[in-house]
């Protein structure tokens, strides 16, 4: 099976922002599900020696890995599509009952234009189940906004000790390539 | 604990002034509803329904690991001509919001019992985070939610839930309040 | 390898887990929820134990970012049959990522005994080392009686991992022991005690 190309800056231009930005915090651990809409923001990751990129089989266990981190002393970040949130909600307690600081980068599937029905219940409650899970939202949809609000929320996150999740609107994550 | 030996005989039916344990009434309304297969993750406080459910020779009880398991399971049931109820605790939701997309999106039938945690005199602080966004959580993705507070009106509650499940095809929570369940109580 | 018809189990929880722990020097500790934080706790409740007292199915991999995090530190998992199974995906993932500083310690009574000893499906046959081997790990044993728990106790911070062992005990739950619940408590300490006065919030 061919591997998909990594989308392209012009594709995806926020991704490269948002990794000087992870960059700037000194962000050591990405976690992650491969997913189209970050596809160019992983390939950064993977490709940066600095960080050490995981793989995972489901969010959760990004979730539990960003914790682990945090207790050795370095920050991360946990990259997911909106459908993994679903995944991770009773994780996430983990993070609120030891207050341990989480910056999630989630893209939206089942929000802009989408085709896929199947996105859409999970798409249309990904920012209520974070809140349920006292996650703190911040939605961005303009590309020249995204680097300016993952900067924000990882200051939160880290400054304050708080579950702080930049959702991605679905109006910049297509790339056309996803099914 | 008097609890406990209420707890102990879920089927045998009450006598005259003696109250019927809640469980034996959601127990009723399963075999109403003809189930077939009743998937769980332990839980004491359901536990005689599931002991219940485990002797009675025309359900399949199915323990899982993790709670979206179950989702999966009575999807397939529906599929194959059964129907089924899950059976969780408050926390299990918070493991399978992204598996109701498949009950929801394809109008199956699903009928969830969910005992509460942290809610009610609860003295495990790492079960408040997720029982205090259970029904947000289930309403997030479009899960239909009842609440039953008193062990009287669990049994309405669930048939009234079983009704909207199976009848008309919706997905459906009931959350049994802490109080009904009674508390968790080590050794304080 | 795992063996699944291993003889009559004759391993006590709490005495095995002091037997492992006694040999820890300053090696990391996670526990996961249920009796195994008794277990660990009853041997000391350290600065360097997280207690994830609350979540099913989190500790392996709050085991492997803090082994990530801390190359230069052995870390040991200790979590029970239920826990593991409710996160048995994280097999796969620390199989792929080779954490060679990390192992894991399963505490199999066949039952989640927070909830009343009902049969967990270790107690069907569920080969939880066979599944660790076959993702993975350098090493993954099941073991049942004394001279098996020697070499654990010895393998779990000596071999290179990711290490996985299985200890069959007796179906029994573990005294209480008192344990703080508080989780901003136990991550902060066992921050402090890791990093100083490098923590930063």
């Amino acid at each position: 099976m061919a591997k998909a190309p990594i989308p392209t800056r012009k594709q995806q231009p926020w991704a490269d922002p948002v990794h000087g930005v992870l960059r700037d915090f000194d962000i050591r651990q990405m976690a992650y599900v491969p997913d189209g809409g970050h596809a160019r923001l992983i390939g950064l990751c993977l490709a940066d020696p600095k960080m050490r990129s995981v793989l995972l089989t489901t969010e959760e266990e990004g979730v539990a890995q960003m914790a682990g981190a945090w207790l050795g002393g370095q920050r991360g970040v946990f990259l997911t599509q909106s459908g993994g949130v679903g995944n991770c909600i009773n994780m996430l307690s983990v993070i609120q009952e030891c207050r341990i600081p989480l910056l999630a980068l989630v893209s939206m599937r089942g929000q802009w234009g989408e085709t896929f029905p199947w996105q859409v219940p999970m798409g249309q409650g990904t920012q209520a189940a974070l809140e349920a899970a006292n996650v703190i939202v911040k939605h961005v949809d303009e590309a020249d906004q995204v680097a300016e609000t993952v900067r924000a929320a990882a200051a939160m996150a880290f400054n304050t000790s708080r579950a702080v999740a930049v959702v991605v609107s679905q109006r910049l994550t297509e790339t056309g390539g996803r099914g | 604990m008097a609890q406990a030996k209420a707890k102990a005989k879920p089927k045998s039916r009450a006598k005259a002034g003696a109250a019927r344990h809640w469980t034996a009434d959601i127990f009723d309304v399963l075999k109403r509803h003809n189930l077939k297969q009743v998937a769980y993750v332990p839980d004491t406080g359901q536990a005689p329904l599931i002991e219940a459910c485990i002797r009675d020779n025309e359900i399949r009880a199915i323990p899982l690991t993790t709670e979206e398991e179950g989702i999966g399971v009575l999807a397939g049931a529906h599929l194959g001509g059964e129907e089924g109820a899950l059976l969780l605790q408050s926390s299990g939701i918070g493991n399978c919001i992204n598996m109701l997309g498949v009950p929801i999106e394809c109008r199956m039938p699903l009928l969830m019992i969910v005992t509460m945690r942290g809610e009610w005199g609860e003295f495990n602080p790492w079960q408040l985070p997720m029982s205090q966004g259970t029904q947000a959580a289930l309403e997030a993705v479009g899960v239909i939610v009842l609440r039953a507070d008193s062990a009287e009106r669990v049994g309405e509650t669930v048939a009234a839930a079983a009704k909207m499940a199976f009848d008309a095809g919706r997905v459906v929570a009931v959350l049994i309040g802490q109080r009904v369940v009674g508390h968790k109580n080590w050794d304080r | 390898m795992a063996g699944r018809k291993a003889k009559a189990e004759e391993l006590q929880r709490g005495a095995a887990v002091a037997a492992i722990l006694k040999r820890r020097g300053d090696a990391l500790v996670v526990t996961g929820i249920g009796n195994a934080v008794h277990d660990v706790a009853a041997s000391g409740d350290v600065a360097e134990n997280f207690y994830l007292s609350g979540i099913m199915g989190g500790a392996a991999m709050v085991g492997m970012g803090l082994a990530l995090a801390r190359p230069d530190r052995r870390v040991l998992v200790i979590t029970g049959d239920g826990e593991m199974l409710a996160g048995i995906g994280s097999l796969a993932t620390i199989g792929v990522e080779k954490v060679p500083n990390l192992a894991i310690v399963v505490i199999d009574n066949r039952a989640y005994a927070a909830t009343g000893m009902q049969a967990t499906h270790t107690a069907r046959g569920v080969d939880l080392a066979g599944i660790a081997k076959a993702s993975g790990f350098n090493h993954a044993v099941a073991v049942s009686d004394a001279a098996g728990l020697r070499a654990v106790v010895d393998d779990a911070y000596e071999k290179p991992g990711p290490y996985f062992a299985v200890l069959r005990v007796k179906s029994e739950g573990s005294p209480r022991v008192r344990v703080p619940a508080d989780g901003t408590f136990t991550a902060r300490r066992f921050r402090r005690a890791l990093l100083g006065d490098e923590m930063n919030p």
